[in-house]
């Protein structure tokens, strides 16, 4: 695929994929990330919403204000002719998560799979700097780019019973940070006490698509005291600007 | 009796009160959706027939609406005369037994009894009360997603909803007519992609050309369609993007999904085409085990059934008095409800 100009794809009369690429690849992501603030910061007349995913945009729009032509129009003019810029993160948010195996569901198996110790899995998800790429599935679901190439896992055939709240996973090259207990075909390696989504939280979503996350790891002790200050409503990641 | 909201006890304003003495399953409250957060996993939900869905809300003065489903719904004033206003599929509509068009505005006086039955055609219908439902929002709708548990639980025989405001003055029960409410057999249309190259022409083909039929396992996240396997050229596999409501997904195994109003708001499957805005209410109120087939349009005709469905809408419903012809009308609803009965035993 040309990596300058992305392909405007039709969802129905009332939406439009703005694809950057095929694959899930951080500098595909940049650009993805690079529009929504874009188009957020400057919305044409009729659009509605954007939704980043890890390859493309979803664009939905009014048709009866603007037409696909002019629409199209004002999205190239965004992305201008050297293409669009890659996005930086705005902010770095630290999570704490806690990899002891009883807070691990799957870690002793990830690790046979993988053929290294539950430990160096920790070690490695720990040391490893990511960004949000995009939610979906859930709300809160956080698919996150960026986990060291010695964690790819590929996905359970079938999937997993409901995972914690707040489980962090692996599967294939990326992790996830899961709101709610859901099953799942990714492997549990870690538990944050952060709420990724809370109703009554003021945001009640943390994290937005784009920024930067780091794992901090906790022992099982700091995980019951962090939950119970999560439960009560407290933030316990904590929130770096970067821009 | 559980109470959904929080109302303040003993205020007068909060007196009048909507019953539910039963509720099929699936029968929910939306309004016209949770938008703006799909950036953070949140599905729209909403009415899955936008177009009875407005109607009703307009007829009645109501910002959210009881989505029945087939499974229908009893229910009973408290407090104060309400008014309703029902639209959508062609349900069997009673009011203290006596019957009413599909398509309605009345006057429910304390005490009196409203039953909506599954009917003769038609998936979805919309009971909406004049007034404001009081309870808050989440993430600014009231619209149910049961999946994710946002919004009110799906209703259930003994919930009671608590009108703020309640509004309408008695009236003599009034027949809504509009074109969109009108059942069609007319093909279903779509515009194609935002994946068709994941398939060869003559799979695009062979899916517009195809009869289908909705199976039975197909619910508000998505209809099931029943017909030939749909072969992928590329994989079934894509990385996840974006899915707009009406998305017809094609998974590994070749049997299209039409994904609704709960449907995920991301997702892994290419997606043939999609149902343009105007024909998603008809494709929603169509049943299992029913019939349809598509039609592709570009984007022009697509967008000029947008406007003359949303003009139709924006100009209204007609409101006819019941009269005489009801008298036909009435007696023709008990031969078709008559036959239903008949069909299931």
């Amino acid at each position: 695929m040309d990596d300058e100009t992305p392909r405007f794809l039709d969802c129905g009369e009332a939406a439009l994929s703005v694809e950057f690429g095929d694959s899930v690849d951080p500098a595909v992501n940049a650009r993805v990330l690079a529009l929504d603030e874009r188009l957020r910061a400057a919305p044409p007349a009729g659009m509605r919403e954007t939704t980043p995913t890890y390859r493309a945009l979803f664009l939905r729009y009014e048709p009866l204000e603007i037409s696909r032509a002019a629409l199209i129009a004002a999205i190239e003019a965004l992305i201008g002719p050297a293409g669009v810029e890659a996005s930086q993160p705005a902010a770095r948010w630290t999570i704490p998560c806690c990899y002891d195996p009883e807070f691990a569901e799957d870690i002793g198996e990830a690790a046979a799979l993988l053929g290294q110790t539950a430990q160096s899995i920790a070690q490695l998800h720990a040391g490893a700097d990511y960004r949000a790429y995009m939610y979906g599935f859930a709300p809160g679901w956080c698919y996150l780019g960026g986990l060291p190439q010695a964690l790819a896992i590929p996905r359970r055939v079938s999937p997993r019973g409901p995972t914690p709240q707040g489980a962090t996973l692996i599967g294939g090259a990326l992790s996830l940070i899961a709101a709610n207990p859901m099953p799942t075909g990714w492997y549990v390696v870690g538990r944050t006490p952060e709420r990724m989504f809370a109703l009554d939280r003021t945001p009640p979503f943390l994290v937005a698509p784009g920024d930067a996350v780091r794992f901090e790891p906790i022992d099982a002790g700091t995980f019951l005291t962090l939950d119970a200050r999560a439960c009560a409503g407290e933030t316990v990641a904590r929130r770096e600007t970067l821009l | 009796m559980r109470r959904r909201d929080g109302g303040a006890p003993g205020d007068a304003a909060l007196s009048a009160r909507l019953l539910i003495e039963a509720a099929g399953p699936g029968v929910t409250i939306q309004d016209e959706g949770r938008f703006g957060l799909s950036r953070y996993g949140v599905t729209p939900a909403g009415p899955m027939d936008l177009g009875a869905y407005l109607a009703a809300t307009r007829a009645a003065g109501a910002d959210s609406a009881i989505e029945v489903s087939l499974g229908g719904m009893t229910i009973r004033a408290e407090g104060a005369t309400l008014c309703v206003a029902v639209a959508g599929g062609e349900f069997d509509i009673r009011l203290d037994g006596r019957p009413m068009p599909p398509a309605c505005l009345l006057s429910l006086a304390e005490g009196a009894r409203l039953v909506l039955r599954a009917g003769p055609s038609g998936a979805w219908c919309y009971v909406a009360v004049g007034g404001t439902l009081a309870f808050a929002p989440a993430l600014g709708s009231r619209a149910t997603h049961a999946r994710s548990g946002l919004g009110p639980k799906p209703l259930a025989a003994g919930d009671a909803l608590t009108l703020a405001e309640a509004a309408g003055a008695p009236l003599e029960p009034l027949a809504l007519a509009a074109p969109w409410l009108t059942s069609s057999d007319a093909p279903i249309r779509l515009v194609l992609g935002p994946q068709a190259d994941y398939f060869a022409p003559e799979e695009i083909e062979a899916f517009l050309n195809a009869r289908w039929r909705i199976g039975a396992r197909s619910d508000r996240m998505a209809y099931r369609l029943e017909g030939p396997a749909i072969r992928h050229r590329r994989g079934h596999d894509i990385v996840s993007d974006g899915v707009a409501m009406g998305a017809i997904q094609i998974p590994g195994d070749g049997a299209p999904l039409a994904l609704m109003a709960d449907r995920q708001p991301t997702g892994g499957y290419p997606k043939i085409a999609t149902v343009i805005g105007a024909d998603l209410g008809r494709l929603a109120q169509l049943r299992p085990g029913e019939d349809l087939s598509f039609r592709a349009v570009d984007w022009d005709e697509a967008v000029a059934a947008r406007r003359a469905y949303f003009a139709s809408i924006d100009a209204g419903a007609t409101r006819e008095s019941l009269g005489a012809e009801m008298t036909t009308e009435s007696l023709l609803a008990e031969n078709l409800v008559g036959g239903v009965v008949n069909a299931r035993d």
